[in-house]
């Protein structure tokens, strides 16, 4: 067990030696990992301070300078800065936003750390490459292809522990959604958090003896268009499920594919319009729908209506 | 200067929201003791002997408002609600738990007198301007006291805030800076120095008192010197230690949000009550 910002802080200050790297943080850097490439290169790490308007606008001076910046903070402070990435994005600049603290990983601090509402926010935003890590090896797998990615990036990542999913083979590529387990009767579309509880509701839906497939959708922006039209093409019914507001994530993203091109039922597993809470982050978990249990039983609904 | 037995009375409830924060935040596993504790006495002078309010009424509408713009002080706050007859005394068991109304930070509960949603950093001072100018525009007497931490002061909308208060004459505002010299990840003049933080808060045209933010009398007259003062709003700069009571808290970074294991809490409360029985007795 490991959490995606771990991973995230021990890549950065693998890659970081390259000159042109700058790390901005916001005075979280011991929460969010940064603070490894800060220990290794104390010269291109800046701590803003509890300032993070500032930072984001100076990230802009230092992109148009060639830098190349990785800033880091909790998810719900980087969208204190939404005028700042609006022009991160139209000037399509190299900033790598690392959001760590991000859904309801920070469950005691309550709903103003908490975070399900940055993947509709940055989703709106052109250019910006929106990607959500299911596991440790992803997370450091999108750390390093972010510095080969051109233009701006939001990656998501958790500050709860959570189970390895891939193997050390494992390669993320952007845009590509991710079969993990292969079936016929209903495809599960996730990522993040949501992976290992979907795998785990189909363990229970093979008992019922159907065959759902499986599919990490990490790159949620430009999301994977072709891979969602053949799934609703070949299993009929899609269930989405995310640790978000089920309006404006991975749900909408995926509709948005299927309205226009191979419309089936969709079953949308996620926070239904409402804030988080203060509490521990499995117990929020049921609380808000985003249990295995949760994920089967949409999957029960999205094959009922795909009979009719 | 205020009595003996007014003194006593305020270091008690002092005493009792020090039990409190460190109670609450080792039950729950989680919130800030550091930042709480800098802020207690501050809280206490504020809540039982310079705010005007009612315990029978929390909407009293002319009652004097503290927005607690450095959320994470939630506990001193729930704490001192109790003590004042807000909040049930059984809820602060509930902290930072699902269903409770005692949210790891602030939320805007007027039952409770909780004023106002905190917890992002930065947004207090403005918001305190909001209820001074709606004071204003009511014709109405009620102060509004913000108190800030001095991390906090990084953020640039508290220098928005600052900038507005004195143009639109708001002398019934003060904000309170808990200078407790520390921030999340280490000490403020080392992460982004906030200093000359008396001449930066001159400049933009406040009235300005240092005052030892642990000292209860100090506290009290200035916060009865701002009420004299008409002509500007005023900025009281209290000089605090985090983790203020704790001698293995205070001035230690970690303690910012990491509360004490129950063992540890179970091992020093003795020594707390004791210590703070003579210091009674002292006075
Ligand atoms: C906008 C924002 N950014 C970051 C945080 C995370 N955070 C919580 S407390 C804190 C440090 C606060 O330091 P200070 O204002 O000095 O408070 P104190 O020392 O009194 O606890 C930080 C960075 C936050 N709550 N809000
Ligand atoms: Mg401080």
């Amino acid at each position: 067990m490991i959490s995606t910002r771990e991973a995230f802080g021990n890549a950065l200050a693998e890659i970081g030696s390259d000159e042109s790297i700058v790390v901005l943080d916001a005075d979280v850097s011991a929460s969010t990992k940064a603070s490894e490439f800060g220990k290794k290169y104390p010269d291109r790490f800046i701590n803003f301070g509890i300032a993070e308007e500032n930072l984001f606008a100076t990230a802009v001076g230092l992109a148009y300078s060639g830098k190349r910046v990785f800033a880091s903070m909790y998810a719900v402070f980087v969208l204190k800065a939404f005028d700042q990435l609006r022009i991160i994005a139209h000037d399509n600049l190299d900033v790598k936003i690392f959001a760590s603290h991000a859904g309801l990983t920070d469950g005691q601090d309550g709903w103003s750390h908490q975070t399900i509402e940055d993947l509709a926010i940055m989703r709106t935003l052109p250019n910006f490459k929106v990607i959500v890590p299911a596991d440790a090896i992803e997370s450091r797998e999108v750390t390093e292809a972010s510095l080969k990615i051109s233009g701006p990036v939001y990656s998501r990542l958790s500050r709860s522990e959570s189970p390895i999913i891939f193997d050390s083979g494992y390669r993320f590529e952007l845009g590509k959604g991710k079969v993990v387990e292969d079936g016929s009767d209903l495809a599960i579309i996730t990522n993040g958090n949501m992976l290992h509880r979907a795998i785990r509701a189909s363990m229970m839906l093979r008992k019922d003896g159907i065959s759902p497939t499986v599919v990490n959708m990490s790159t949620v922006k430009p999301i994977d268009e072709g891979l969602i039209v053949k799934l609703a093409q070949s299993a009929g019914a899609i269930v989405t499920a995310e640790e978000h507001s089920v309006l404006g994530g991975i749900g909408s993203a995926v509709s948005e594919v299927l309205g226009r091109t191979f419309p089936v039922p969709v079953e949308y597993v996620g926070i239904i319009d409402k804030f988080g809470q203060s509490g521990k982050v499995d117990e929020l978990f049921s609380l808000y729908g985003l249990t295995a249990e949760n994920i089967y039983g949409a999957s029960m609904k999205a094959l009922k209506r795909k009979k009719r | 200067m205020i009595t003996v037995e007014e003194l006593k009375r305020l270091k008690e409830k002092s005493f009792n929201i020090m039990i409190d924060v460190l109670e609450m935040t080792t039950a729950a596993n989680s919130g800030h003791p550091g930042g709480s504790l800098s802020s207690k006495d501050i809280v206490t002078v504020l809540f039982f002997h310079v705010m005007r309010h009612n315990p029978g009424r929390p909407d009293w509408p002319d009652r004097d408002r503290l927005i607690l713009s450095k959320g994470h002080a939630a506990p001193a706050l729930y704490s001192a609600l109790a003590e004042a007859g807000y909040i049930d005394r059984q809820k602060l068991g509930g902290f930072r738990s699902t269903g409770s109304q005692l949210q790891g930070h602030p939320e805007r509960n007027p039952e409770l007198m909780i004023e106002a949603s905190t917890g992002s950093l930065g947004n207090g001072l403005a918001m305190g301007n909001g209820i001074a100018l709606a004071g204003k525009l009511d014709g109405r007497s009620y102060r509004v006291y913000v108190l800030m931490g001095d991390g906090e002061l990084q953020e640039g909308t508290v220098w928005e805030a600052a900038m507005f208060a004195p143009y639109h004459r708001l002398n019934n505002i003060i904000a309170i800076v808990d200078r407790n010299g520390l921030q999340q990840n280490g000490p403020t003049e080392s992460t982004l120095s906030i200093e000359p933080l008396d001449d930066k808060w001159k400049s933009f045209g406040w009235n300005v008192i240092d005052v030892d933010g642990h000292d209860i009398p100090e506290l009290i007259d200035a916060f009865e010197m701002a009420k004299r003062i008409k002509d500007r709003p005023t900025a009281i700069i209290a000089h605090t230690v985090k983790g203020r009571g704790v001698m293995s808290g205070e001035w230690v970074v970690d303690f910012h949000s990491r509360p004490m294991s129950e063992e540890s809490l179970k091992n020093i409360l003795p020594g707390l009550y004791e210590q703070h029985r003579l210091e009674m007795e002292a006075l």
